[in-house]
């Protein structure tokens, strides 16, 4: 049997790989010849390059299940985890491109420097017990948790976060912005049935819009789009976020009421 | 000399799983500076793998579940291999453990009137996971994350820094526990992000690195489960024990190729799904061994009716501990009767509405349809064996976690071994790692403050960690050509799947230590290309020292104890004998000069020893007829 | 550390070109036809403003026993075409010359363009802000829906309360066409079909809002406490999963129904009787 026809069995070929390397110095579109078989997702063909012909090429990757959220990066363009994008949905002869994720700094090749996330996940304030309900004593009903939950689904592949316009395409929102992980975050804890931000003077909705940059959403619905997770971010999310936030901002009726009772203490 | 950067903190927490996690929270409570080191990014420990639940007996969904059920079942399915005194804590513990995880934020599926939801798992009496879907490992790590970023909150506030008291080293890694006579100093560190290196200087280090699966082809597990706690107490004096039970996840994908050993939740099977072989027989009702004969279902009809009315039914045998299981699966694919890919058939399409299924087993549908373009809800899935954990690990102790013969050595969750004893119970890992994470923090946290002085690095340790770990930039240097780290890794997967793995036979394991010794050979000459600055491999370079080390414990532990029992199957010795039931193998490093230690395959690295384990309590015992112990304790165990 | 959200100094190209990201000269690299959809919705909206605006100008052929074009109604000024028993109130006296339909039409046209759905479509669609994901947008800056003009969005919720009282008269329209040109009770034609499928869309788009969806219930905290609310948020939720679909399809509905009224007015065509 020839080399061809196991290829043919196996249903293997190679496929043309562009894949960027380089670091923050600078770095270009690389390009590879690499096997494909059955079965396979982009990520198995980053490690083959890895094991084959580029042993130094950095990837971060860690579950290759869809459940760490580690692999993210951009194929033709779009934000995708590697290993859930199956080779099968790309013709053979299709050129893929894989780059890093363009929102955030470069550290090399496929790896970026996702700190600004976790520089906002700490100016979120944290779910806050209520004082007067002990371990073991929570009493909560599925439908009241069920939205949290959805959100909580979030594996932190930061794809939202890259693929958002605002900072994507605006270096300088990246200060004001949270970005729709983070605001989704303040609404599954608002969402949260027995948070008791509210008893400290805490109001998630006011701080999403002052401090977190709920205004910069304009809801055009990437992040929605590209979440591996099919989390309704905007839908769910974001939208109900600010619907939560005009209550409390732009609602006149809200506004006056709150007029009247400051000046009657 | 050593000119590494060096930082001082009291307690260094190796990990960021659930154990790490949980442990760098306790000791930070306590008033400890604690810092975590995790070779991922923070968030993204393989505790995120976790699908099933946390096993607590917080009786919500039968009131008649209590500690002591809880302990029996773990000892049960541990074939009382177990250290009783971790069990019993782990059982006693857990609840509150779980509870106090409400209070940080976590939201579990609930019951009707609003507790905590529980569900059935195989080896569990009652149902009792809490769980979240089939993604309560993400719910956890998730959970403690946040509130690590809760503390540095409250630090902030005080300080004015998030991370005075509590830091995280995201995407680093240590490469040796530095001791100073025999103590505890420090660990050395390289950052993956720059390749530097570095020292953190701590009386106290908590050994929280999970698994040892990449030593196995087929494996459940991701790339960070090199053993590196297992050989860094190795290479710092400290036992390991029960190396030989390696449990082995009866449900992995088995195709396509490239997701092989991805994990199926045994939540399919507590939830009323069923295997069955090419035949479409439900097969399991062969495999109920004496042991077990009383508590599980004889015929289809009563197995299916304990869905409903478990208080007068016993439960289905798919719901055996997962080494009975994962044996029956590999004998019936031996037997021809397995599916086209080389598994059985795992079927809960004919047995829930496709409505449930999405909603109860959502990430099993949406990896099935995404990875397999199967549709769980119309068809049925395959499956068969994959590597999934290890039951041995740091030997430690029971109450503080503390590693045996190095002070200030500790050691939680997988990576310490004893508590599951021959074969661990699923949902009784992320409970392990919740009472164990907490007792290693709390007691590190005691120790450091009860010590007089502090034992500083010696600059010698560490300049000699910095040549190790630079070794693999140099390989060529040592004559013969470098060899390919990914090769390497590659034939020890194989060897070890194949010689050590399921299914275990004297002459394999006496091949498998020879190959062994002649990978460990070239790893020393494993060379890499580029810079130090996020390289993969030079990583696995450094990887590969631990994942031999570990690899050889197993072989010979394996090759060594002459039965059956839990995760550890012998062909040539096919039955549980009780005269090894006390008995524990205890792995150590045979020459601590040298990790690479010598090429004779009959001496390698390890040392290999036994132990006798202390008597179980006799209030313990009690919880148990005297006919069921007949089984597992030797005569004169029983009269003592 | 690095926190990653220091400002960059603000010489040089930013966003995809910042000096910190992957050096890739390219705004982006998608390869499937991303612009499609943009330019589907643009073109599509742009249809109906053209053709809205000249039916709303036109200030003839609206009206056809016992037709009303949905534009027209309710019909507040005195210059309206007589319908008896029809919308029209004369709130706004003798002194409105132009078109009354200029004055209901606001509401709805406010309400779409407050819409979460249409605000999607229209920034990417005309304002390229972005025009599709992972494709870099051509503007230097962007605020968002920060300030002024745009932060005015958040009064969607009023004009959902106007859009309910518009689409509380259209079904009065629609109970009306079950007459036929002499007012007489009972009767049925094409036109009452197009009619009730544009009401039932009308309502299936108003009802489907997020602001309704957030009324009826999303505000809400507890929502084992409002099993009815509850109930309620459920069905729009539904609805609201369906939203962008429905705003389309209402917006076609409208301008057939009008288009169906404009046939009938200017006599090129003859409302098939059923009975």
């Amino acid at each position: 049997m020839s080399e061809r026809q196991a290829e043919q069995r196996s249903g293997a070929y190679q496929a043309h790989f562009r894949v960027w390397r380089g670091d923050a110095d600078g770095g270009a579109l690389e390009d590879f010849r690499v096997e494909v078989n059955e079965g396979e997702v982009v990520l198995d063909i980053i490690h083959r390059l890895q094991a084959t012909q580029a042993p130094d090429l950095a990837v971060r990757w860690n579950c290759k299940a869809g459940k760490c959220g580690s692999c993210s990066a951009e194929i033709n363009g779009r934000p995708r985890l590697m290993c859930m994008t199956r080779m099968s949905v790309f013709a053979r002869t299709e050129t893929l491109t894989v780059t890093p994720m363009r929102t955030f700094p470069v550290l090399r090749d496929l790896v970026t420097d996702v700190s600004f996330n976790y520089t906002k996940a700490r100016q979120v304030p944290s779910f806050v017990p209520p004082a007067e309900l002990g371990p073991g004593e929570y009493r909560m009903r599925q439908e009241d948790v069920n939205r949290s939950q959805e959100f909580r689904k979030c594996i932190e592949c930061f794809l939202c976060q890259n693929t958002c316009h605002v900072v994507r395409d605006h270096e300088e929102n990246k200060a004001a912005f949270a970005g729709p992980r983070f605001l989704m975050r303040i609404a599954e804890l608002d969402m949260h049935p027995l948070d008791a931000a509210p008893a400290r003077g805490l109001d998630r909705k006011v701080s999403a819009q002052d401090e977190h940059g709920l205004g910069y959403c304009n809801i055009t619905k990437c992040c929605t789009e590209v979440c591996p997770e099919n989390i309704k971010i905007t839908d769910n999310a974001l939208i109900p976020l600010k619907e939560r936030a005009a209550d409390r901002k732009y609602d006149p009726l809200v506004w006056l009421g709150n007029k009247i009772r400051r000046r009657a203490e | 000399m050593a000119h590494v950067d060096r930082q001082t903190w009291d307690v260094v927490v190796v990990g960021a799983g659930g154990a790490g996690l949980r442990a760098a929270i306790e000791a930070r409570e306590a008033g400890m500076r604690t810092a975590v080191i995790c070779k991922s990014l923070f968030g993204k420990a393989h505790t995120v793998m976790a699908e099933g639940g946390i096993a607590a007996s917080m009786g919500n969904a039968n009131e008649h579940d209590t500690w002591q059920v809880h302990f029996r079942d773990t000892m049960r399915g541990g074939k009382f291999l177990n250290q009783w005194r971790m069990a019993e804590l782990h059982a006693r513990e857990a609840p509150d453990r779980v509870w106090e995880l409400e209070t940080w934020g976590a939201l579990f599926d609930r019951t009707a009137d609003g507790r905590i939801s529980q569900r059935n798992f195989g080896g569990h009496e009652y149902p009792r996971l809490a769980h979240v879907g089939d993604r309560t490992g993400l719910e956890l790590i998730r959970t403690l994350q946040q509130k690590i970023v809760s503390l540095q909150q409250e630090d902030e506030r005080v300080s004015g820094s998030y991370e005075e008291g509590l830091k995280v080293f995201q995407e680093c890694t240590v490469t040796r526990v530095l001791t100073t006579d025999g103590q505890v100093a420090g660990v050395f560190c390289y950052d993956r992000e720059s390749g530097r290196f570095f020292v953190l200087e701590a009386p106290a280090v908590v050994l929280a690195t999970g698994g040892i699966g990449k030593s196995f082809k087929v494996t459940s597990n991701s790339w960070e489960y090199t053993g590196d706690g297992h050989a860094l107490a190795l290479l710092a004096g400290a036992p390991l024990i029960n190396m030989e039970f390696v449990q082995f996840h009866p449900t992995g994908m088995v195709w396509p190729p490239s997701v092989k050993g991805i994990l199926v939740t045994e939540s399919v099977r507590g939830d009323g799904g069923v295997l069955r072989n090419s035949d479409g027989k439900r097969f399991m009702f062969d495999y109920v061994p004496d042991v077990f004969k009383e508590k599980y279902a004889e015929s289809e009809a009563e197995g299916d009716r304990w869905y409903e009315d478990p208080d007068r039914n016993r439960r289905p045998p798919e719901l055996l501990p997962r080494d009975e299981v994962a044996r029956a699966i590999n004998a019936e694919v031996k037997a021809g009767r397995g599916s086209p890919h080389g598994g059985v058939f795992l079927d809960v399409s004919t047995r829930m509405p496709a409505e449930v299924i999405t909603r109860r087993l959502p990430s099993m549908h949406h990896q099935f349809k995404e990875l397999a373009d199967v549709d769980i809800t119309a068809e049925p899935m395959e499956v068969g064996p994959t590597c999934h954990y290890v039951m041995g690990g740091v030997e430690v102790d029971p109450d503080t976690a503390a590693a045996t013969g190095v002070p200030g050595l500790f050691a939680a969750g997988e990576v310490a071994g004893g508590m599951h004893g021959s074969n661990r119970l699923g949902g009784n890992s992320l409970s392990d790692l919740l009472v164990f994470g907490r007792r290693a923090g709390l007691y590190a946290a005691e120790y450091v403050g009860g010590l007089r002085a502090r034992p500083i690095p010696e600059p010698r340790g560490i300049d000699a960690a910095e040549a190790e770990a630079l070794r693999p930039f140099s390989a060529e240097e040592g004559g013969g050509p470098a060899e390919n780290p990914y090769t390497l890794h590659q034939e020890l997967q194989q060897s070890m799947n194949d010689l050590v793995g399921i299914i275990r036979r004297e002459g394999e394991m006496a091949e498998a230590l020879e190959r062994l010794a002649k990978l460990r050979v070239r790893a020393r000459r494993a060379g890499v290309e580029g810079h130090r600055q996020y390289n993969p491999g030079w990583h696995l370079s450094l990887d590969l020292r631990n994942m031999l080390l570990v690899s050889e414990c197993v072989a010979r532990a394996a090759l060594e104890r002459t039965e059956s029992r839990g995760g550890h199957t012998r062909d040539d010795h096919p039955q549980m004998d009780r005269r090894w039931r006390n008995v524990n193998l205890v792995c150590q490093l045979a020459d601590d000069r040298d990790a690479a230690g010598d090429p004779d395959p009959a001496l390698g690295q390890i040392r290999l020893s036994r132990r006798e384990t202390p008597p179980i309590r006799r209030d313990l015992l009690e919880l148990f007829d005297k006919d069921e112990l007949v089984k597992y304790l030797t005569d004169e165990e029983l009269s003592r | 550390m690095a926190t990653g959200i220091e400002p960059a100094p603000q010489s040089g190209p930013t966003g995809v070109r910042d000096a910190s990201r992957a050096a890739i000269p390219a705004r982006h690299l998608r390869t499937d036809r991303w612009w499609l959809a943009p330019a589907g919705t643009a073109a599509g909206l742009l249809a109906f403003v053209v053709y809205s605006t000249w039916r709303a100008f036109a200030n003839a052929d609206y009206y056809h026993a016992p037709y009303v074009s949905p534009f027209y109604s309710p019909c507040l000024a005195q210059n309206c075409h007589t319908m008896r028993g029809g919308p029209n109130w004369e709130l706004f006296g003798s002194w409105w010359g132009l078109s009354p339909a200029l004055l209901i039409l606001i509401f709805p046209l406010g309400f779409r363009l407050t819409c979460y759905y249409y605000r999607k479509a229209y920034y990417r669609g005309f304002w390229a802000s972005p025009p599709a994901c992972a494709v870099a947008e051509p503007h230097k800056k962007y605020t968002g829906e920060t300030r002024f003009p745009l932060i005015l969005q958040n009064v969607h919720r009023y004009f959902f309360y106007f859009a309910v009282l518009v689409a509380g008269v259209l079904t009065y329209d629609t109970v009306l066409t079950f007459r036929d040109d002499h007012y007489r009770w009972g009767h049925m034609g094409l036109g009452s079909l197009v009619f009730l499928a544009n009401i039932v869309l009308i309502w299936a788009y108003t009802l489907s809002c997020h602001s309704c969806r957030h009324i009826v219930g999303g505000r809400l905290r507890h929502f084992s406490k409002h099993p009815v609310r509850y109930r309620m948020w459920g069905w729009v939720s539904k609805l609201n999963a369906r939203h962008m679909l429905l705003a389309w399809s209402s917006l076609i509905s409208v301008a057939v129904a009008d288009f169906y009224v404009f046939l009938l007015a200017s006599g090129a065509f003859a409302d098939p009787r059923f009975f």
